[in-house]
């Protein structure tokens, strides 16, 4: 080859140097490339064993087919799952909302129908079929976050359906945001990640995972303490707060008014 | 009449007065007065061993008052507030429930001292009516003469006259007081801080926002380039400039002829401010695409240029006509074309 005669010549540039170069050149623009787009197409689709998608391919068919098509392309029943990725799937499934029940305003939490393996299968068969948000590394999960950042977040972007303090809330027509008490912080992040049903969809762009995990802190922290006010009464607000209220405090107060101006026996 | 009756009886020190009601309809009265109630004797006249019941009562009454203090005073040392919640619920509730008890022992103590054990006879208080006798008046009327007589008032017409108009005229720096309720907002709610090429930012960071980004059946909280930089009246113009971004497929939009050009690609940014009370509505449901207020439920149709389809709201919300600059963030075209918010009497 003619680069390996060039040395001969007393070149100190090794003759594999215009390679080296060249892969240095195509590593550097292809990655940033990558790292640019990388914000929105958040997945990068992992490989999964070839048993694996066999299975999940098996488990789709008999179980899922019926309503979203033999090739996941959805029918009158159901929307398509080419594009939902592994996330939609182990959030669907794990969380027993699938498979769905009946049809109805919105599709309700039940047992959960399968094992994790079986779940990990279909995930990974529905995310060969295209590429979709990933299931969340135990790291991005962590509620280590500023829990304080996430709650600002949480007011502004999810409290106006779920409340507050994620006690949950109703929509129209017999929808609801559930509440998000109990919820593993690996189902939080998906459900952002997915918005399942009418829930919209916050992608990376929008509710960075640095974000996201401020959020799953938050929610993890008014979980786990209790309310510095006393008897929360489910976090429901002033409604419950008020006939809290009305009903015992100001029948303690009647009692007393009444015995007050009765005569002793 | 069985009133002059009552008065003799109080032993009423004033003269027995025959009452002239004037042009008055004086009627007898409809239901014979039944008088008091016969005495009852109670079990701690009759029986030395419930009166000495009730005044342990009142004594442990007291007791517990005293404990009572003594609990709170135990509670601000036992529970300390820390890091913990669950300190500060502690120290609330034991704090308290202290207090609670030292006051309302020393309050029921005395009622029941006074119920059980004082005195329990019923006294009749004389009720006087309120006209005079004519002596009394005609006394009235002399010293209101008198005074006449020795200040001058009638006898001094500059100084009543001068008197009238100082009164006149003090009220009159209190009415000036009433200017400071305003500013007048003159035409501050036609207007918001959106202008031609300002920027949508993410709430609360600010950051802009690529079209790219927007991804079909995803809401953005939207606040104007520049809010979170400014120095005075941040919030009033955060109340007004809160804008909602969602993208629908474009074949899902029904838009009219002179707002097609307000969206970009499904890409739809609306006012966040409810036109019925003001709350924020943003409770987007990606798939029925409705918009709902959580405060009143005014559900918008975002398919029909949010369009009221349920509850009390009458007006759509706002659009803000939206588009893309060289870059690819998402800017303003102009300000809303409207006053977003609720209505107001000049709207």
């Amino acid at each position: 080859m003619a680069f390996m005669k060039r040395k001969a010549t007393g070149s100190r540039r090794s003759p594999f140097a215009a390679v080296l170069v060249m892969a240095a050149g195509l590593a550097l623009t292809g990655g940033g490339y990558a790292a640019a787009t990388a914000a929105v197409e958040s997945s990068t689709t992992t490989v999964a064993s070839a048993a694996q998608l066999e299975d999940g391919r098996k488990l789709f068919l008999a179980n899922c087919a019926s309503c979203h098509g033999s090739n996941a392309e959805g029918t009158a029943s159901a929307p398509t799952l080419i594009g939902v990725g592994a996330a939609s799937v182990d959030f669907q499934v794990a969380t027993g909302r699938m498979p769905g029940q009946a049809s109805g305003p919105q599709l309700i939490k039940k047992p959960v129908q399968f094992t994790e393996e079986q779940t990990a299968a279909m995930a990974a068969y529905v995310a060969s079929l295209a590429p979709g948000p990933e299931i969340p590394t135990a790291a991005m999960i962590e509620a280590n976050g500023d829990s304080t950042r996430g709650g600002e977040l949480f007011r502004i972007n999810c409290a106006m359906c779920h409340n507050a303090v994620g006690a949950g809330g109703a929509l129209t027509e017999g929808k609801f945001a559930p509440a998000l008490k109990g919820v593993t912080s690996q189902h939080i992040y998906e459900a952002m990640v997915t918005g399942p049903q009418n829930m919209p969809v916050f992608n990376d762009a929008n509710l960075t995972p640095e974000d996201k995990k401020d959020i799953i802190t938050f929610l993890k922290f008014v979980e786990e303490n209790p309310s510095a006010g006393g008897y929360e009464l489910a976090n429901l607000g002033p409604v419950v707060e008020g006939l809290f209220a009305w009903v015992f405090v100001l029948g303690l107060i009647i009692a007393i008014t009444i015995w007050l101006a009765a005569k002793s026996n | 009449m069985s009133d002059k009756k009552g008065l003799a009886a109080a032993g009423s020190p004033e003269p027995e007065y025959d009452y002239n009601g004037g042009l008055a309809v004086i009627s007898g009265d409809k239901m014979a007065n039944p008088g008091i109630e016969p005495h009852r004797v109670r079990m701690t006249d009759k029986s030395p061993k419930h009166e000495k019941a009730a005044a342990r009562q009142v004594s442990l009454m007291f007791f517990a008052s005293v404990f009572g203090s003594a609990m709170s005073i135990w509670a601000y040392f036992a529970f300390p507030l820390t890091e913990d919640l669950t300190s500060v619920r502690n120290n609330t509730l034991w704090l308290g429930l202290g207090i609670t008890l030292g006051l309302m022992g020393i309050g029921i103590g005395a009622v029941h001292w006074a119920k059980t054990l004082m005195p329990d006879t019923e006294v009749t208080e004389a009720r006087h009516i309120t006209r005079g006798s004519d002596e009394v008046r005609a006394r009235a009327i002399e010293i209101i003469k008198l005074a006449d007589g020795e200040s001058g008032f009638s006898r001094r017409k500059l100084i009543r006259r001068s008197l009238y108009g100082a009164l006149a005229f003090f009220p009159l720096p209190a009415i000036m007081l009433f200017g400071d309720l305003g500013p007048n907002p003159g035409d501050s709610l036609r207007h918001t801080m959106w202008k031609k090429g300002t920027r949508l930012t993410k709430d609360p960071t600010g950051t802009p926002i690529k079209a790219s980004d927007v991804t079909i059946g995803s809401v953005f909280h939207v606040i104007p380039e520049g809010l979170n930089e400014l120095e005075h009246h941040k919030l009033e113009e955060k109340a007004k400039a809160a804008v909602l971004l969602v993208r629908l497929e474009p074949s899902d939009l029904n838009e009219a002829e002179d707002r097609k050009s307000w969206s970009y690609d499904g890409i739809v940014a609306y006012s966040k401010i409810c036109t019925h009370v003001g709350c924020p509505v943003a409770l987007y449901e990606q798939h029925t695409h409705s918009l709902l207020c959580p405060c009143h439920q005014s559900t918008f149709d975002v398919t029909n240029a949010c369009k009221v389809t349920f509850g009390p709201a009458t007006r759509a919300l706002p659009q803000l006509p939206i588009a893309v600059d060289s870059e690819g963030y998402l800017i303003a075209q102009s300000d809303f074309t409207e006053p977003v918010g609720p209505s107001f009497w000049e709207r």
